[in-house]
């Protein structure tokens, strides 16, 4: 069994509530860290190792360092609860059953970073979330967690909940930022980074909903035991959302010493692929991260087990590996279709794309349109190179990592499923109704055109 | 003329005290969700006029946020919206099934509102429930694991709500 930090409480009745979450030792990391320096409690986050559980791993004690603190000027804390990767569903988990959890990490986060009101920007869809989470912070205003002087330390914090209204940009942390000045999710170009210059130019820090939360296990135990679990450089416990073709889908907290091979077969966790059927792909960090046929996805190409963190899955490099991402993490069957499955997440990048940078604007477009040609069966030979060339012109060439994470998934399709791609150019009529299936399962590695 | 009531009044008052004196625009994209609750599911010009007078900003500060993000709608829906997601994870759980068995069902395509005014269908992408596919967004709640049945049934409850 894996060690519980953040669901260790989730299914005990009632936890939603202040009145049971208080006594099952909630509030307590606010009450040891209000006795703290703000820089100890800086400190013992970065001793903890903490990665930012948002997607791109950065450390969240070296990012707390960052904020600037100019005379007079007040900064911000604001959540990032707008999870819109597809495959990503924890951050929802964790606010919606216990959401206190977020609420007392946030209180102790704002005290170390000197925020005296601090937001959750949640992306719009999770209406009902944002009444829990509403309910949740009045509760602790009640009980003398939030309002002004807290617990008698002379701290004052309000926490507000904003709603976005559809645009995954708006994860992007400055485009977050965009949106909470009332404005369209633009990302901003950097720098100056939020630190410095946030929300209404003032220093900001955006971390998301899980990072937050893991702040309350890290004050409570320090954070030398935090570093203790896990292993290398993924410290501490993660939460993975699973889904696609597994028999228990859901959100699983897991500490990073495990396999992915027992990720997806063990009981424990999402207990196997239903009908017997074989294991064929995969994209273990949400949709922006490289997809990976099953053998690569289980050993390395060092011929190592692969495991759940950081290191382990994106060793190889994207060549032979892929990336934790936000742990959103999607199984694939036999019976999938790459074609069809990498159109559908081209599909979501076109939608998305904010427009303000042309490679992306009109890459993800064509991307969309190249990849429902081939997956209708109208494909040629050339559309394949083309493909590659125009995610290779997004890369990089971007205002945000938008145009990388909608390069990526097509990138990656096409280095290991290539073969799957002929064969729906080869086969227009066929492929409107059989699957290319698993041939492609233990072939050597593609290399593709340069 | 559109105007709030005033409890809705409040709630903006309310809203707007978030921020910083000045920074009255932050409120914007919560007073638009509110506007679009409260004025018949969208978001037409002279409410969007409104919400502008309200927060003392121009109608093109307005305009552009009710258009860039997909929540607001800009032309009317029916009664009772569905949404059904169709990105990867819920298309390999059948999604594609699920959003042809309601167009048959309703008699309509995507994008497209009943005769009856009763229901619109719209495709979305992913809405953070991947685990729980296929799935739709239906008001402000998520309808998921989502079978024929159970289309069956929300449409049902619909009907029996709009009687
Ligand atoms: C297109 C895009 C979407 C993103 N969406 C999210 C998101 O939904 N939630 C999130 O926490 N971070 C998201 N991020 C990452 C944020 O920009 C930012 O790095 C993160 O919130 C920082 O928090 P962390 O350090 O705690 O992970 C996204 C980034 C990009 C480029
Ligand atoms: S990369 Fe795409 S989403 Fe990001 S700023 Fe440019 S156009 Fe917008
Ligand atoms: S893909 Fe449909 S909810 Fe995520």
């Amino acid at each position: 069994m894996s060690k519980k930090l953040l669901l260790a409480n989730a299914h005990v009745p009632g936890i939603r509530t202040y009145e049971v979450y208080r006594r099952e030792g909630g509030y307590r990391s606010v009450e040891k860290a209000l006795k703290m320096k703000p820089e100890e409690i800086v400190e013992e986050v970065k001793k903890s190792g903490l990665r930012g559980r948002g997607g791109a791993g950065f450390p969240t004690g070296l990012k707390w360092s960052f904020i600037a603190k100019p005379e007079g000027v007040p900064r911000h804390l604001v959540v990032n609860a707008d999870e819109s990767e597809p495959g990503t569903f924890k951050d929802r988990y964790l606010m919606e059953y216990i959401p206190h959890y977020l609420i007392e990490g946030m209180i102790v986060s704002s005290f170390a970073l000197g925020s005296n009101v601090s937001y959750i920007y949640i992306r719009g869809e999770y209406a009902w979330i944002t009444n829990i989470l509403e309910e949740a912070i009045d509760e602790a205003k009640q009980n003398g967690w939030l309002g002004k002087n807290i617990q008698g330390s002379g701290f004052d914090c309000e926490i507000y909940v904003q709603r976005g209204a559809g645009a995954y940009i708006c994860g992007e942390e400055t485009a977050l930022i965009e949106s909470l000045e009332g404005k369209r999710g633009n990302p901003r170009i950097k720098p100056p980074f939020p630190a410095v210059k946030g929300v209404w130019e003032r220093p900001t820090v955006v971390n998301n909903v899980e990072t937050i939360a893991a702040v309350v296990p890290i004050i409570n135990e320090g954070g030398e035991a935090y570093a203790q679990i896990g292993i290398g450089k993924s410290t501490g416990t993660k939460l993975i959302s699973a889904c696609g073709n597994i028999n228990k889908p859901g959100v699983y907290e897991i500490d990073m010493t495990i396999s992915v091979e027992e990720f997806i077969y063990s009981d424990e966790y999402c207990g196997g692929i239903p009908n017997g059927k074989k294991l064929k792909a995969c994209i273990p960090g949400g949709s922006s991260v490289p997809i990976l046929p099953a053998n690569l996805l289980l050993t390395t190409a060092k011929g190592e087990k692969r495991l759940m963190n950081y290191e382990s899955l994106s060793d190889g490099g994207f060549a032979t590996g892929t990336m934790m991402g936000s742990g959103g993490f999607e199984v694939l069957d036999e019976d999938q279709c790459i074609v069809k499955h990498t159109y559908t997440l081209a599909r979501f990048y076109r939608h998305e794309s904010c427009g303000q940078c042309s490679p992306c604007r009109e890459g993800t477009g064509w991307m969309e349109k190249i990849l429902k040609k081939i997956e209708t069966g109208k494909g040629e030979m050339k559309d394949i190179d083309l493909l590659w060339d125009i995610q290779r012109k997004i890369e990089g060439n971007t205002i945000c990592p938008l145009g990388d994470a909608a390069a990526w998934p097509v990138a990656a399709a096409i280095r290991h499923f290539r073969d799957e791609f002929e064969w729906h150019i080869l086969n227009p009529e066929k492929c409107l109704t059989e699957n290319f299936g698993l041939r492609h399962y233990a072939d050597a590695i593609h290399v593709p055109v340069a | 003329m559109v105007s709030f009531n005033e409890q809705q009044i409040a709630k903006v008052k309310q809203i707007i005290a978030r921020y910083p004196e000045g920074k009255q625009k932050s409120a914007l994209l919560p007073v638009l969700h509110l506007a679009q609750d409260s004025f018949g599911g969208w978001l037409d010009v002279p409410v969007m006029d409104y919400v502008a007078s309200l927060l003392s900003i121009e109608p093109i500060e307005v305009y552009e946020v009710a258009s860039f993000y997909s929540m607001y709608n800009l032309k009317p829906v029916g009664k009772h919206l569905f949404e059904v997601c169709q990105t990867g994870p819920c298309m390999v759980k059948g999604c594609d099934d699920i959003i042809d068995y309601i167009k048959l069902k309703l008699n309509i395509n995507v994008g497209e509102t009943t005769a009856d005014g009763m229901f619109t269908l719209k495709t979305v992408e992913c809405l953070g429930a991947c685990g729980y596919a296929p799935m739709m967004q239906y008001g402000k709640t998520y309808r998921e694991h989502l079978t024929k049945e159970k289309v069956d049934a929300i449409i049902e409850e619909c009907r029996a709500k709009s009687n």
